[in-house]
């Protein structure tokens, strides 16, 4: 079944506040294999013009996926999550996430289209501080693959 | 070169349009993708259970495609320099990064180079990324405030 598209322009709720810590910020670094200091040492970020450790680009996801994940779950989509796979994805930032941010997330869902089995739906998600500081836009296509794509190679 | 870094710092004036940068490799194992799902909170089953990522018709587990964006991020930070900031980053995702149950495990391959000089000390990248000879980066392309 496609994706419902009566649900592009939808917006959803702000998200709770996260808040960006350097243990984390560590934990993402050591997962995706990157040693550099600037995600570790609070010395090496203020030497790299940073006021504290900074978390590497793709670390807003960890953010963004949060929130469109309430978007992902609307029942009125009609999304069957185990047939996603992530089609596309942008960043825009206006500086680097560091430690110490608190940060709210909020979705628009901004297109919903299908081409043959396959349904996309890309939302956008804004991270802006709490006091309002616009810090990055993530912009996800996911992609549904429909019953005969998942047949396609099936055991 | 495997896993290290590209080059130091980079400025502004001293990049050229055109230039190529050279091509680093990076291992993606089994652990790296446990590792992955804890830090990043996403356990999707295709990325560490294989029974399921067959039943659902891909060959093995996959990697996150996140997980290889990330790669596609290292590369172009560890070219840039602690001084720079990415301003923009986007990537599609053109074919899953299988990963084999076994002790090697996979590798992504990155490969940039400079597409164009933009104003406000920025530069502009195109980016590669292959996997056994397969594209699963594609339209990849960060844009970087260096010093």
């Amino acid at each position: 079944m496609p994706i419902n598209p009566d649900y592009v322009g939808r917006t959803y709720p702000v998200s709770a506040p996260y808040e960006v810590s350097r243990v984390k910020i560590r934990e993402f670094a050591d997962a995706i294999g990157d040693p550099s200091p600037v995600y570790r040492d609070a010395e090496a970020a203020r030497a790299a013009g940073h006021p504290d450790v900074i978390a590497p680009p793709t670390f807003a996801i960890v953010i963004s996926m949060a929130s469109t994940g309430g978007a992902v779950g609307d029942p009125g989509l009609g999304i069957n999550y185990a047939m996603v796979v992530h089609g596309e994805q942008q960043f825009q930032y206006s500086r680097p996430l560091r430690s110490g941010d608190v940060v709210t997330a909020q979705t628009t869902i901004s297109g919903i289209r299908s081409v043959g089995s396959l349904s996309m739906m890309t939302t956008s998600t804004e991270i802006r501080t709490t006091a309002g500081e616009h810090v990055c836009t993530a912009v996800s296509t996911l992609v549904e693959r429909g019953a005969e794509a998942a047949g396609e190679g099936a055991a | 070169m495997s896993g290290g870094v590209v080059s130091g710092t980079v400025g502004y004036d001293e990049v050229q349009a055109g230039a190529e940068l050279p091509a680093v490799t990076y291992p993606v194992t089994r652990l790296s993708l446990v590792k992955y799902c804890g830090a990043s909170g996403d356990f999707n089953v295709i990325h560490w259970n294989e029974r399921i990522a067959k039943a659902v018709g891909l060959p093995n587990v996959i990697a996150h495609g996140m997980f290889s964006m990330a790669q596609a991020g290292r590369y172009v930070t560890d070219w840039a320099g602690p001084g720079a900031t990415v301003a923009e980053f986007g990537v599609r995702f053109s074919a899953p990064v299988v990963v084999p149950d076994d002790d090697t495990g996979a590798t992504i391959e990155v490969s940039g180079k400079v597409e164009e000089k933009l104003d406000d000390h920025r530069v502009a990248l195109s980016l590669t990324a292959r996997s056994d000879g397969t594209k699963v980066l594609a339209r990849a392309r960060a844009i970087v405030r260096l010093p």
